[in-house]
C-alpha cells in the first residue's frame, strides 16, 4: 500500500509496462499482449523536479550523519573520546555505502524467493548490475518515476545513518576494530532485511494494473502483486521515512549494545558531561535541517505530499524541542539546552514514520507528547535500571521511534487531519484516498504495533547474537587502560584538540 | 614591601580594579583559580546526570606594594569586592624582602 520499491523486480510488471514501455522494459513488455482497452495507467515518466529534489535529499541525509551526528554526539562525550566518535560515523558511513552497492540495495529492494523472501531481497542486482542511466524506480504515484540511481544513491544514506546512530549507545568504551566488523554484519543480516520488510514492493503501477485486469479487486493477481512485497509492507504497516527501519531498529540495538558491553569504567563517581554542548548544538541542527530530505525525500516525488512531509518534519520538531525544555524547567528549575536540541532530535524521530501521512497539527501534538516520554526514559527510566546509554540511543531513538510508529496509525486518519491511506486498486492508476469511509483505528494500530515488535525482536536478537559473535572473535571492549587513556588516542592516536 | 593576595568572585574583578588605580597601585596580576571555602560548589545537569563542582571558579589578585599603602589597598578590595554573601574571598597579607625591575635593574620600591 506504501512505500518506495523497485517497481521493475517481478514479471508481475509486465502487463503495467506493456502500453508504454520504458526503454528499459522492451523486451519484458514484449512478453504479454493481451488484448485489453488501453490501461488507465499513465506512461512511466522521469521528472527533472523530482530528480533534483531526491538528489539534493541524498546529500542532506548524507549532511546528517557527516557531519550532523558525528558532532550531535561527539559534543556529547569527554575530550578524550571526541575523535573516536567522529572517526566512527565516518568510517561507518564509508563501509556501508561500499556495501550498499556491493549487496545491500538488491538484499533491501529487490523480490527475494522461496520462504525468506518476505525478510530478504535477492541479489539480482548485487554490484548494482543492471543499474545505469536508464533504469527508473517507481515513486508512490502512478506513472511517475525517478532515475534509479538517484533511488540508490536516497536510499544509501538511509542505510549509512543507521548504523551510524547504534555507536551513540557503547560510545567511549568501544573496540574501532570491533565496531566496524559489528556494523559489517548488522547492516546485513539486520538493516537490509528490516528495510526490505518494510518498503520494498511491486510499485503503484503493478497495484494498479493488477487491479485493473481484475475488477473484483483483491484476488489473486493483485494478492501476488501484494505477496511480493516485504513482511512488514505486505501486512500494511505505515512507516514513511524509517521509524522502524532506521530509529526502532537502531535504537533497541544500542540498548541491546550498552547491556552486553557494560557501563563506563567510573559511571556514577566522575564526571562524565559533555565535553561541548556547542558541538551538540550544531549536530543537533544539522540534523534538523537534513531531515528535511530524510522525511521530505522519502515522498521520492517534489508535490504536495512532499511539502505535508517538510512542514510536518519542521512543526513536529519545533513543538518537542518545546515540550522538552518546558520538561526540565518544571522538573530541574531551568531550561537545558541539551533537553532543547535532545527535544529537537526527539520530535524528528517521532514525526519521520508520521511525516508523509500526518496533518501539521497532528504533527505539533506528536511533538509536544514525544518530548516528556523520551525525558522520563533518559532521566529516570535510565537511572533506575543503570544501564549505561551513554548518549541516549535508545531513550530518544526508540522510544521516540515506537511513539511515531504507533502514533502514525492514529495520525494518518482525515479526522485528525491525516493524509488517509493510498488505494491504488480502488481506482487504478490514480492514487485513491478514501476519505471518506470510516477508518478503522484499532486495526491500523496492531498492524503499527505488530511491526514495532517484529523490529523490536528481529533487531534486538539479530544484534545479540553478532555482538556475541564479534565479542568471542575479536573483543568489543578496550582495555581498561585504554579506556582510561581515551579511545582518541588508544585507537587512533590522535587527538580532537591539540592545545 | 607587601604581597597581597586576594581572592575574589570573579564578577568583582572590574570593580576591584577601578578601586585599587584610585588608591594608586601601578599594577596586578590576575588568575582565574578554582577552590572551595564555605560556598558550596554547583549543579550541573544532564539529561538527568547530575555532577556537583565542589570547586568553585575565583579570582586571584596579587598586589606588591610599599608597605604604608598596604592598609588602604587592603581596605579597597574588601569594600570593592564585597557583595555581602558568603563565597566573597579572602585577603591575605604578606612580607616582601626584595623586588627588582627586569628591564632597568632597579630594586625594591623603585621597582614597583
Amino acid at each position: 500500500m506504501i512505500n518506495k520499491i523497485n517497481p521493475w523486480v517481478k514479471a508481475g510488471l509486465v502487463a503495467a509496462v506493456f502500453a508504454y514501455a520504458g526503454p528499459a522494459l522492451a523486451d519484458v513488455a514484449a512478453a504479454a499482449a493481451p488484448a485489453v482497452a488501453k490501461s488507465p495507467i499513465p506512461a512511466a515518466t522521469v521528472n527533472k523536479g523530482d530528480t533534483a529534489w531526491l538528489l539534493i535529499s541524498s546529500a542532506l541525509v548524507l549532511m546528517m550523519s557527516v557531519p550532523g551526528l558525528a558532532l550531535f554526539y561527539g559534543g556529547l562525550v569527554r575530550t578524550k573520546n571526541m575523535l573516536s566518535v567522529l572517526m566512527q560515523v565516518l568510517m561507518i558511513v564509508c563501509v556501508v555505502a561500499v556495501l550498499w552497492c556491493c549487496y545491500g540495495y538488491s538484499m533491501a529492494f529487490t523480490a527475494g524467493s522461496g520462504v525468506t523472501a518476505p525478510f530478504f531481497g535477492g541479489f539480482s542486482k548485487a554490484f548494482l548490475s543492471g543499474v545505469d542511466a536508464n533504469a527508473q524506480a517507481a515513486t508512490f504515484s502512478n506513472g511517475v518515476y525517478v532515475p534509479e540511481l538517484a533511488y540508490v544513491a536516497f536510499q544509501m544514506t538511509f542505510a549509512c545513518i543507521t548504523p551510524a546512530l547504534i555507536v551513540g549507545a557503547f560510545a567511549e568504551r568501544i573496540k574501532f576494530s570491533s565496531m566496524m566488523v559489528f556494523m559489517v554484519l548488522w547492516v546485513t543480516f539486520v538493516y537490509f532485511p528490516v528495510a526490505h520488510m518494510v518498503w520494498c514492493w511491486d510499485g503503484p503501477d503493478a497495484m494498479g494494473t493488477a487491479a485493473w485486469h481484475d475488477a473484483t479487486k483483491h484476488t489473486k493477481e493483485v494478492g501476488d502483486i501484494i505477496g511480493h512485497a516485504g513482511l512488514l509492507n505486505q501486512w500494511g504497516a505505515l512507516d514513511f521515512a524509517g521509524g522502524t527501519v532506521v530509529h526502532i531498529n537502531a535504537g533497541i540495538a544500542g540498548l541491546v549494545g550498552a547491556l552486553y558491553i557494560g557501563k563506563r569504567k567510573g559511571l556514577g563517581t566522575a564526571v562524565m558531561a559533555p565535553h561541548s554542548l556547542t558541538m551538540t548544538m550544531i549536530g543537533a541542527s544539522l540534523l534538523w535541517v537534513g531531515w528535511f530530505g530524510f522525511n521530505a525525500g522519502s515522498n521520492l516525488e517534489s508535490n504536495g505530499v512532499t511539502a505535508v512531509a517538510f512542514m510536518n518534519t519542521f512543526m513536529a520538531t519545533a513543538a518537542a524541542g518545546l515540550s522538552w525544555a518546558l520538561c526540565d524547567q518544571v522538573m530541574h528549575g531551568k531550561p537545558s539546552l541539551l533537553g532543547a536540541a535532545s527535544g529537537v532530535v526527539a520530535g524528528l524521530v517521532a514525526v519521520t514514520p508520521a511525516s508523509g501521512y500526518a496533518g501539521v497539527m497532528g504533527s505539533i501534538v506528536l511533538g509536544f507528547l514525544v518530548s516528556p516520554l523520551c525525558f522520563f526514559f533518559v532521566t529516570y527510566v535510565k537511572n533506575k535500571f543503570k544501564y549505561d546509554d551513554a548518549l541516549d540511543v535508545f531513550g530518544v531513538h526508540c522510544i521516540g521511534g515506537i511513539f511515531g510508529a504507533l502514533m502514525t496509525g492514529v495520525l494518518v486518519a482525515p479526522y485528525f487531519g491525516g493524509q488517509g491511506i493510498t488505494d491504488y486498486t480502488h481506482t487504478p492508476g490514480t492514487g485513491f484516498v478514501d476519505v471518506k469511509a470510516a477508518f478503522d483505528y484499532f486495526g491500523q494500530f496492531k498492524i503499527q504495533l505488530s511491526a514495532v515488535l517484529i523490529t523490536l525482536v528481529w533487531s534486538g536478537l539479530g544484534s545479540l547474537i553478532l555482538y556475541f559473535i564479534v565479542d568471542k572473535a575479536m573483543g568489543l571492549r578496550p582495555t581498561e587502560e585504554a579506556e582510561q587513556m581515551g579511545l582518541d588516542l588508544s585507537d587512533h592516536g590522535e587527538r580532537a584538540y591539540n592545545y | 614591601m607587601k604581597l597581597i593576595i586576594a581572592i575574589i568572585k570573579p564578577f568583582k574583578l572590574d570593580d576591584v580594579r577601578d578601586a585599587l588605580t584610585e588608591v594608586g597601585v601601578a599594577g596586578m596580576t590576575v588568575s582565574e583559580v578554582k577552590g572551595f571555602g564555605r560556598q558550596k560548589g554547583q549543579t550541573e545537569i544532564y539529561r538527568g546526570a547530575e555532577y556537583t563542582t565542589n570547586m568553585v571558579p575565583k579570582i586571584k589578585i596579587e598586589v606588591v606594594c610599599d608597605s604604608a599603602m598596604s592598609d588602604r589597598v587592603v581596605e579597597a578590595i574588601q569594600q570593592s569586592a564585597n557583595s555581602g554573601a558568603i563565597g566573597d574571598g579572602k585577603i591575605f597579607v604578606l612580607d616582601v624582602s626584595h623586588a627588582v625591575r627586569i628591564r632597568t635593574g632597579e630594586t625594591d620600591n623603585t621597582a614597583l
